[in-house]
């Protein structure tokens, strides 16, 4: 007991003397990281969104991203509308788009092995980014925010106010989404339609378009993503590549866990950015592949694992 | 020293003890069967057996040689087969192709071997769909042979299910509710097989078994269990006469 | 219709189900050894890319289609293939020692990341894969002193005892034979026990323990024979680009594999051929029909990805058996004319959670 409550003490102050300070020097790297984070986490919320649902991988969620950066930018930047209207009209039509989505190419391959409807998806994000180019153009665009250039101070630590707009976004977002899914029936009625479609069917749950809804649903957080994460990266046709990132925030933090693809985006938000400043050059980008190896070879399903074994 | 032995086996998940301390024998040759309402543990306990799930406690034994921590793949090498529940077969292949698989603890070509496809690979392939011929004789499956296992209703499913873990030449066979979705026929059918496998095969047969006419048919021992708790263990007739068996399970 | 008369078991232990077959692949094999004496160079170049597709494709089709262990980032060991039959020839090492030697390189390559990944599955597989290739490409990037970094890295024409092979037919040749027996290799691995036991994986994994099959050894044997064979393939592209960047490896050429196996015709050997036909011919279709197209959509710089994307999703929702499905359909219709059932090849759909698990 004496050894546990001696080590107990040194670890402590271990904490305060060496891990503290590092912290508050490192503070910068990790509020960005963070930031960054939570796009990762955004765009894996709404991958998982729909893989709760119906069990589908989609892999252009990030070019859905693009497309809602896009979208905002023609509404805010072209046609002029206020931010926030532009904002939110970006929402609206990605949802719709996201719903028709569904409507016109997922329902068919309802019950298709998943590496079928992997593929489709990929197939889908190269079609997004082709439509993109066409429409849009490969050079990069931006629209102005309210939060662009502007900065906070919290004592030693400074925050630009993108930054700290994209986490207050995600924490408000994901409680308006926490309060959707446990308090109304429409998530009650997704969660029986992703446990067995057939059955969810006898009990007179719409189950396409309680599928097409969460689309809808995933459409919009992508919107909100691609919005927030446009003052630090310009738009172009390739801002969907940011998804494959998500998608391993996604299955860092456990694939089928919300709280786990927020936590896994936010990781690699911040080991990207350590790894960048300390490591050499070029570092950044594989890093988090690295770490996403390292967590999987330890937990193969991530660290909210939330496996599902076959009943024998 | 029996055949096969659990002594105080148990596994729980998270605070359910699925099962509890459960002793058996079975002795060489016999047909043993477990018998139980649902959610009793049989089917655990023969997940236990085939390793796919950790017992929390216990042993097992096999001929002598402790299974309880094995991993799965080495249960077939030592002879015992088990069928599924659910019927686990592999639904995109031929039924020969189902049966082949199940000759694969017996497999003895090498890696390079076989990508050469040498003349000693070849006599084993050979060998191998001799083997599985016999028991596609046994279980009068000729007609189906080179159909795909999605194709095929219920009952013909299940016999193949059986063929595929008679491929294995086992010493043990473990039958998950051999007779469940069958009708009256195929039951009969059943029964008859289960008598050839241990007077013409020589094979111990460990089931689990809803069907209480065929379980006095063919077993010479008989396990009841309730909860993950022995109950009862005797002939056919002593368990069924079982006041507590009765209440738990038999009714009336 | 032909209704095959069996007599014993090695006809259904041979490859070819009769003489009939035997035939008709031999026809083909004398006509493509015919071809490069009437064709023009640059046809003879682009059925050997085909060919190495090809044989990527076969490598592929084996871990995806009938291990079921998906792969994203197949190209990484396409890539490591590559540079290591590069990097050995310019220091001088017989391309007879290597070309094995690439492609063992890449075995191990597979093994590296077959091992860590035997204890996934599905999307945390495939993910684990798309983050093992990244890594690799950075790899290739910053290795200089092997892979010659952003610079590049020539590749010396083959060298069989001192006679190197310098004209395209010759390379033609030499990607024809390795085909062929890489074909017949993987088609003796399917029909033995390690082909069932890599199929009992694909389809349930837990009645293949039960069985006896080690998934261990047998995901890790799927991962290392399939790196294996696309690591020949890199080995072969090498010599047919003859100069390698880290970018030829990237996600986009992973998909297109991944393209090659769907189209083709997933769980089948031919069809890791008809993808690799489609996959090497589609750049020429594309090239083609630009001319056809309004200038606006032909100058765009993203087309061909896009057509990629339109190919696999039309192939997902109207044919997911690729082309080898739709000839056994064809071939089905016509030996059953005129009883033939649009419903016999209707998949039951799987709508059960347990059922789509593993």
């Amino acid at each position: 007991m004496d050894l546990v409550a001696v080590l107990g003490v040194r670890c402590w102050e271990a904490a305060l003397t060496d891990l503290l300070p590092w912290f508050v020097s490192e503070s910068q790297l990790i509020i960005n990281g963070a930031a960054k984070g939570c796009i990762y986490g955004l765009i894996a919320l709404g991958f998982v969104l729909i893989y709760k649902a119906t069990e589908t991988v989609n892999f252009a969620q990030g070019d859905l991203m693009m497309l809602g950066a896009f979208i905002a930018f023609t509404f805010i930047a072209i046609v002029g509308l206020p931010y926030w209207l532009g904002f939110l009209l970006a929402i609206l039509v990605m949802a719709v788009i996201g719903y028709a989505l569904d409507a016109v190419v997922l329902r068919y391959v309802i019950g298709q092995p998943q590496f079928a409807i992997i593929m489709l998806t990929i197939g889908l994000g190269y079609v997004f980014r082709t439509l993109a180019g066409m429409i849009w153009g490969y050079e990069p665009a931006s629209f102005d925010t309210p939060f662009t250039g502007r900065v906070a101070t919290a004592g030693p630590v400074t925050i630009g106010q993108e930054n700290l707009a994209i986490i207050v976004g995600t924490v408000i977002l994901c409680a308006v989404l926490y309060i959707f899914f446990t308090r109304t029936r429409i998530g009650v009625a997704m969660q029986a339609s992703s446990q067995n479609q057939l059955a969810a069917y006898y009990m007179g749950i719409p189950v396409k378009m309680v599928f097409s809804l969460i689309w809808a649903i995933s459409a919009g957080v992508a919107v909100v993503a691609g919005v927030l994460v446009s003052p630090l990266s310009l738009i172009d046709p390739n801002l969907g590549f940011l998804g494959i990132k998500a998608f391993a925030a996604a299955v860092l933090g456990g694939f089928g866990s919300i709280p786990g693809a927020l936590l896994g985006g936010v990781l690699i938000g911040i080991v990207e950015q350590l790894a960048g400043f300390h490591l050499p050059a070029g570092s950044q980008d594989v890093s988090a592949y690295v770490v996403l190896l390292g967590v999987l070879v330890i937990r193969p399903s991530g660290l909210f694992a939330q496996v599902g074994r076959k009943k024998v | 020293m029996s055949f096969f032995q659990a002594r105080n086996l148990s596994i729980a998940f998270g605070g359910i003890k699925a099962v509890d301390d459960v002793t058996f024998d079975v002795t060489r040759g016999e047909v043993f069967t477990i018998i139980g309402p649902n959610g009793a543990g049989k089917t655990t306990i023969f997940n236990l057996i085939s390793r796919i799930y950790q017992p929390t406690g216990g042993a097992l034994t096999f001929d002598g040689l402790d299974i309880t921590h094995l991993p799965p793949h080495r249960i077939a090498g030592l002879g015992i087969a088990r069928t599924f529940q659910n019927i686990e077969l592999f639904e995109r292949a031929t039924v020969l192709h189902n049966l082949l698989i199940g000759r694969h603890c017996h497999r003895k070509s090498t890696l390079v071997g076989e990508l050469l496809f040498l003349p000693a690979t070849r006599r084993m392939e050979l060998a191998h769909r001799r083997r599985v011929e016999e028991v596609i004789d046994f279980l009068d499956l000729a007609a189906y042979r080179d159909q795909m296992i999605l194709n095929l209703p219920y009952g013909v499913r299940k016999v193949v299910e059986l063929g595929r873990a008679l491929a294995t030449e086992p010493k043990l066979l473990l039958l998950d509710e051999p007779s469940s979705g069958l009708n009256v026929e195929e039951t009969e059918e059943m029964a008859f097989w289960i008598e050839d496998i241990k007077s013409d095969l020589g094979i111990t047969v460990l089931m689990v078994e809803h069907d209480m006419s065929l379980v006095s048919q063919v077993s010479d021992r008989v396990l009841a269990l309730n909860y993950g708790r022995v109950l009862c263990e005797g002939t056919p007739q002593e368990v069924q006469r079982d006041a507590e068996v009765i209440r738990a399970y038999l009714g009336g | 219709m032909r209704f095959i008369f069996k007599r014993s078991y090695e006809q259904d232990i041979n490859i070819w189900r009769h003489g009939g077959d035997l035939f008709w692949y031999g026809l083909l094999l004398v006509g493509l050894l015919a071809l490069p004496f009437g064709l023009d160079r640059f046809f003879v170049g682009e059925l050997t890319y085909i060919f190495i597709l090809g044989i990527a494709g076969i490598g592929l089709m084996l871990l995806v289609g009938y291990t079921g262990q998906v792969s994203l980032g197949h190209a990484a060991f396409l890539g490591i293939g590559a540079y290591a039959n590069a990097y050995l020839i310019s220091k001088g090492v017989p391309f007879l020692v290597s070309f094995p030697l690439a492609g063992l390189a890449a075995a191990l390559a597979g093994v590296a990341i077959g091992i860590p990944t035997l204890r996934m599955t599905g999307i945390y597989l495939a993910i684990a894969t798309l983050a093992f290739a990244i890594i690799v490409e950075h790899v290739f990037a910053n290795w200089n002193t092997v892979t010659g970094g952003f610079d590049g890295l020539p590749v010396d024409p083959p060298d069989l005892f001192g006679y190197e092979l310098l004209e395209p037919g010759e390379l033609y040749y030499l990607a024809l034979l390795v085909l062929v027996l890489i074909l017949g290799a993987a088609a003796n691995l399917l029909r033995s026990p390690t082909g069932r036991a890599m199929v009992a994986i694909r389809d349930s994994e837990i009645s293949a323990q039960s069985m006896g099959v080690n998934l261990a050894w047998t995901k890790t044997v799927a991962f290392a024979v399939s790196a294996g064979f696309t690591g020949l393939a890199g080995a072969l592209y090498g010599h047919y680009v003859s100069y390698l960047a880290p970018d030829n490896f990237n996600i986009l050429f992973s998909i297109q594999l991944l393209l090659l196996v769907v189209v083709g015709g997933i769980g089948s050997l031919h069809g890791a051929i008809y993808g690799a036909v489609f996959l090497g011919a589609l750049p020429q279709a594309i090239a083609i029909a630009r001319d056809y197209l309004p200038d606006s959509l032909a100058q765009m710089p993203g087309l061909e990805p896009g057509i990629f994307g339109v190919i696999l999703v039309l192939f997902i929702l109207f044919e997911p058996f690729g082309i080898h499905g739709r000839w056994l359909k064809i071939k089905l219709y016509f030996q059953l004319f005129p009883l033939y059932k649009r419903a016999t090849f209707k998949r039951q759909k799987a709508y059960l959670r347990t059922e789509r698990l593993h």
